[in-house]
């Protein structure tokens, strides 16, 4: 009987683990919430993939008989130790598993401003996935600020899509970002190179550094942005505003496994295996590094879980992203500064509409939440969770089931079936 | 491979709106000029913000579904979207 593996998200993690683990003659079960193969960097489904590590995989998965894919599965927890609770086509599905490698990912950082619950107000990844879910922007006027190279993808995007990029807008100051590039240039030349011709693409368009939002305007639907750069304010007329500030490893699923989290991510150790004997961890939900990392990570965690040593190609591979990782979060960490985008009646919570005012006066995340109902509404504090840590430094370290919003069907489906 | 005009139609608040197919319904919301899923619980507009499932700020009515989120629903011809912002 082969071993069978079971892997949560098919992103740059989830189908390296997935290929890798297929290739050494065990049987896998992939489990992902997207209607599509690819998680976020290489989303939009192989017809539009252009990374040959994607299609490979994906060619080797796709009927494999040893491979069942669960595509618009969402994990919503756990039953017990070792089943997951998988809510998929309206009903509730229990997935036993006896090896577990979790792909799941990051979310980004998003840091309050005021108007940023404006309709045109997104994320800048956010944006980058709503165009590649084919929303139009052709002939709009997008301005993306924040910090970190997502802006500049985000960029690439949305001008590939027809869009009019107003302004590219870096909170880091010139100098920083030269020594970021230096850094790429002596560690990590492809990266250099990629970083080079994205800047090439992007000619023309403003990039104002050292800057940092003031304001979303508008009534009823975004119309412009301030930003501040100095003493000086300059307005953005736009129709699109993108905004973000770095991502978040995304590790709800691990913690109510009861996985051990180390400064916001998955601890693994070399052979990514977590802090249960069961599980492994690969991607962004470790820690953010990127594509490559993912890979690597990913094939390292199933040739573990299948209790094989790591191939010679991915251990350098891993080190050199975890440099490239440490480099990226010295240069892009959000500084203090960006505290003061957020006034007293800028909305934190965008579910529950709670106030910077309201959660001042509160001692942590509990206190908060029991007294405002910030964190409590529908996203379960995955957005104002983040900021209200960068905000407060309230920690918000807590997992509940379901992990999502779930239907009551699925939640009495587990129930009936004695999971839940 | 399906040839890229090929079309869906979807109504959104009862106004016909066609779309590329394999969209997702935030797309049909732009094309059919409807920036707002939802109404916060203050009364603000709002719209999809995160686009990859996590925020849920883009919860509308699809086929008289309620909740089901506009980033990650795909369009399907004669699909119904109703949006909470008319209220």
């Amino acid at each position: 009987m082969k071993t069978l593996v079971h892997i949560v998200g098919s992103g740059p993690a989830g189908l390296s683990a997935a290929r890798t683990a297929l290739d050494a003659g065990a049987r896998i079960c992939l489990i992902d919430d997207n209607h599509a193969p690819g998680g976020q960097i290489w989303r939009g489904g192989p017809a539009r993939w252009t990374d040959a590590r994607a299609r490979d995989a994906w060619n080797l998965l796709r009927g494999h008989p040893d491979c069942t894919v669960m595509q618009d599965a969402q994990v919503i927890g756990c039953g017990g130790s070792r089943t997951l609770l998988v809510e998929t086509g309206g009903r509730g599905v229990p997935v036993p598993f006896e090896r577990l490698v979790l792909c799941s990912g990051s979310r980004e950082l998003s840091l309050p401003f005021p108007g940023w619950t404006l309709p045109g107000v997104t994320g800048a990844g956010g944006l980058q996935a709503l165009i590649k879910g084919g929303m139009p922007v052709c002939g709009r006027r997008v301005v993306i600020a924040g910090t970190g190279p997502l802006l500049l993808a985000t960029a690439s995007t949305a001008l590939r899509a027809g869009a009019h990029v107003a302004a590219i807008v870096e909170h880091q100051p010139w100098s920083r970002l030269s020594a970021f590039g230096f850094g790429l240039l002596s560690r990590h030349g492809r990266k250099f190179l990629q970083a080079a011709s994205l800047f090439a693409e992007l000619r023309g368009i403003p990039y104002v550094t050292g800057a940092r939002l003031v304001e979303a305007q508008g009534e009823d639907v975004l119309r412009g942005v301030v930003v501040r750069t100095g003493d000086r304010d300059i307005d953005y007329a736009c129709d699109f505003l993108a905004a973000g500030f770095g991502l978040v490893p995304n590790t709800d699923l691990a913690r109510a496994l009861g996985c051990e989290i180390v400064d916001g991510a998955i601890h693994v150790d070399d052979g990514q295996r977590t802090s249960r004997a069961d599980i492994w961890a690969a991607g962004e939900c470790t820690g953010i590094g990127g594509v490559d990392k993912a890979v690597a990570e990913g094939r390292i965690a199933a040739l573990d879980a299948l209790g094989l040593p790591p191939s010679g190609r991915d251990l350098p591979l891993r080190r050199a992203s975890h440099a490239f990782a440490a480099l990226l979060a010295r240069t892009f960490a959000p500084g203090a500064s960006l505290r003061a985008m957020c006034g007293p009646e800028t909305i934190v919570c965008r579910c529950e509409d709670v106030t910077r005012a309201r959660l001042l006066p509160h001692r942590d995340w509990r206190e908060a939440k029991l007294a405002t109902r910030v964190g409590m509404g529908p996203c379960q504090g995955k957005t104002c969770g983040a900021a209200c840590a960068f905000l407060f430094g309230w920690s918000h370290e807590d997992a509940r089931i379901p992990i999502m919003p779930a239907t009551a069907r699925a939640l009495s489906d587990f129930a009936k079936q004695g999971e839940a | 491979m399906s040839p890229p005009d090929l079309s869906s139609r979807v109504v959104v608040d009862g106004v016909a709106v066609d779309v590329p197919r394999g969209v997702t319904v935030v797309a049909a919301l732009v094309a059919a000029n409807s920036l707002c899923t939802r109404r916060s619980v203050t009364g603000q507009r709002r719209f999809a913000f995160c686009g990859i499932g996590q925020c849920q700020e883009c919860r509308v009515t699809v086929d008289g579904c309620a909740n089901q989120l506009a980033c990650g629903t795909i369009c399907a011809d004669g699909m119904t979207i109703a949006t909470g912002g008319d209220w």
